[in-house]
């Protein structure tokens, strides 16, 4: 059996009185798009955070990297965030270029890299547009592409298509499928959205607030690639009412 | 294109004109020339070796921009140095905010038992005044950059320089050429003031020494000419952020 890229014990946050996260215990394979689903306030984007090497843990164990899929903490993580976040003084291309400029790679292939990545992205044509020129999903798109700009082995998504609207959500899932399938990468994907924790996860980890607890951990065993069609299978249907039972909510 | 075309013809027209009312006004009303000298009696007071224009000149520029700049230093690296450090911001920030309501001007017979005479404590008076709305405003613009934008650097283990040329600098750029406007502005009546409170040389001392004769047209060049250095200093920081700050992020 292969090893889990990233291994979760027992894993606890504190601020000062708050409990942000208690006890979250799961692995992550490598490949694998994991949903992290929870209402607002269940540490989440906590958890998210602790695995960036942004805050430490007051408890349990965090290990991320295996003898096949070595981490280094530095330079493996690329992250997304609600807004995109652009810097609205630097063009597309550039804009993208930043993680490989911090890291001090090398640029003629960084810069080779990022057109690729704005492709992979559907961008193709814009590099050299400001982000206010581009839409709001064309701005995530843009967001993503930065977070792959470095090749790192694990992106960290926090909310990222939680300010987009439903439409346009909905078509960013699939980009987000299609981006992942080709660029291989193990993905972490924070959400609030039920249907579309289970539509992209190849496991769902069900966190709860208050008190903050995991509640649940699960594969995902429906159909890939997946398309829209799967929302009316029956298992999809499944699985997401046992979600909203965990949330409380049925 | 046509209508920027018009704006500028408009502009140089409304100039034109206060020069045209000013002549009339002096022409037709008889004004005696103590009084309000006409546009041609002043620009003759150019030509008058004795009052030394270009020294003048060079000394009021010195204060205005050594000051400047000065304030310009200062007030960007207080601010950067307050996102460092949340305790020194809380314990710096509303102090300075106080310090920021003392009336500058007031200083000015202090600043000149300190520093003597001269270009100096000049500088100082023009730096004590432009300092502040710099520091406050870069601050704001520091405040305002995401913090997510900052955690994705050090996801990165991106070093504090990084931080501050790639992210912090150029996202604050607006609002430091916003104070940086309101500085030039101040950092002008700073000097002038200096040199009326006490000084050897420079532009405001020139006024003072020609006014004890009602030489009005002299006075009347000296006004012209800080206004014009003062024009020198806002043309630089406007065309500096023309060319660092994209049209949409422009503050103020």
């Amino acid at each position: 059996m292969a090893e889990p890229f990233i291994r979760l014990r027992g894993v606890r946050k504190v601020y000062g009185e708050h409990l942000a996260i208690s006890d979250a215990t799961f692995d992550v394979m490598p490949g694998e798009l994991v949903s992290l689903v929870g209402p607002s306030g269940c540490g989440k984007s906590t958890l998210l955070k602790v695995l960036a090497g942004l805050h430490s843990h007051d408890g349990g164990e965090v290990h991320i990297g295996s003898a096949t899929h070595p981490f280094d903490p530095a330079r493996d993580v690329g992250m997304v965030f609600q807004a995109p976040l652009l810097l609205k003084w630097r063009r597309v291309l550039q804009n993208v270029l930043l993680p490989a400029e911090i890291l001090g790679l090398p640029s003629k292939e960084s810069n080779d890299r990022a057109r690729h990545l704005l492709q992979l992205v559907g961008l193709a044509g814009n590099e050299d547009k400001y982000p206010y020129e581009l839409s709001g999903g064309m701005q995530q798109r843009a967001a993503i592409a930065r977070a792959l700009v470095h090749d790192p082995k694990l992106v960290l998504m926090d909310e990222p298509f939680g300010a987009l609207d439903a439409l346009t959500r909905e078509k960013m899932n699939l980009e987000l499928l299609r981006i992942w399938r080709e660029a291989g990468k193990t993905i972490i994907f924070v959400t609030h959205g039920i249907s579309e924790a289970v539509f992209l996860g190849t496991r769902v980890v069900v966190l709860t607030a208050g008190p903050a607890r995991m509640a649940d951990n699960f594969e995902v065993e429906l159909p890939r690639p997946r398309t829209l069609d799967i929302k009316t299978h029956e298992r999809f249907g499944e699985y997401t009412r046992r979600i909203y039972r965990l949330l409380g909510m049925e | 294109m046509n209508s920027k075309l018009g704006r500028w013809t408009l502009a140089v027209l409304a100039h034109v004109a206060l020069v045209l009312a000013w002549y009339l006004f002096v022409e037709l009303g008889s004004v005696p020339k103590f009084v309000m000298p006409s546009p041609g009696a002043t620009l003759d007071a150019l030509l008058q070796p004795n009052y030394s224009w270009w020294t003048n000149i060079a000394v009021t520029g010195t204060e205005i921009f050594g000051g400047y700049l000065l304030a310009l230093a200062i007030g960007v690296a207080l601010a950067l140095v307050f996102t460092w450090s949340k305790p020194l911001e809380a314990f710096f920030m509303p102090l300075l905010v106080s310090l920021n309501m003392i009336p500058k001007v007031a200083l000015g017979p202090l600043i000149i038992v300190w520093f003597k005479y001269g270009i100096l404590p000049n500088s100082v008076m023009a730096f004590s005044i432009a300092v502040f709305p710099i520091l406050l405003t870069t601050a704001r613009g520091l405040r305002e950059i995401e913090p997510e934008l900052l955690d994705l650097v050090r996801s990165l283990k991106g070093s504090r320089w990084q931080l501050f040329t790639k992210i912090q600098l150029p996202g604050a750029l607006p609002y430091i050429l916003s104070g940086m406007k309101v500085g030039a502005i101040l950092a002008v009546a700073g000097a002038i003031v200096g040199e009326f409170l006490g000084s050897d040389k420079g532009l405001g001392y020139l006024m003072l020494q020609v006014q004890v004769t009602l030489d009005t047209p002299a006075m009347f060049m000296a006004v012209l000419l800080i206004t014009l250095i003062g024009m020198v200093l806002y043309g630089i920081v406007l065309a500096l952020e023309r060319w660092l700050v994209p049209k949409d992020a422009r503050v103020g």
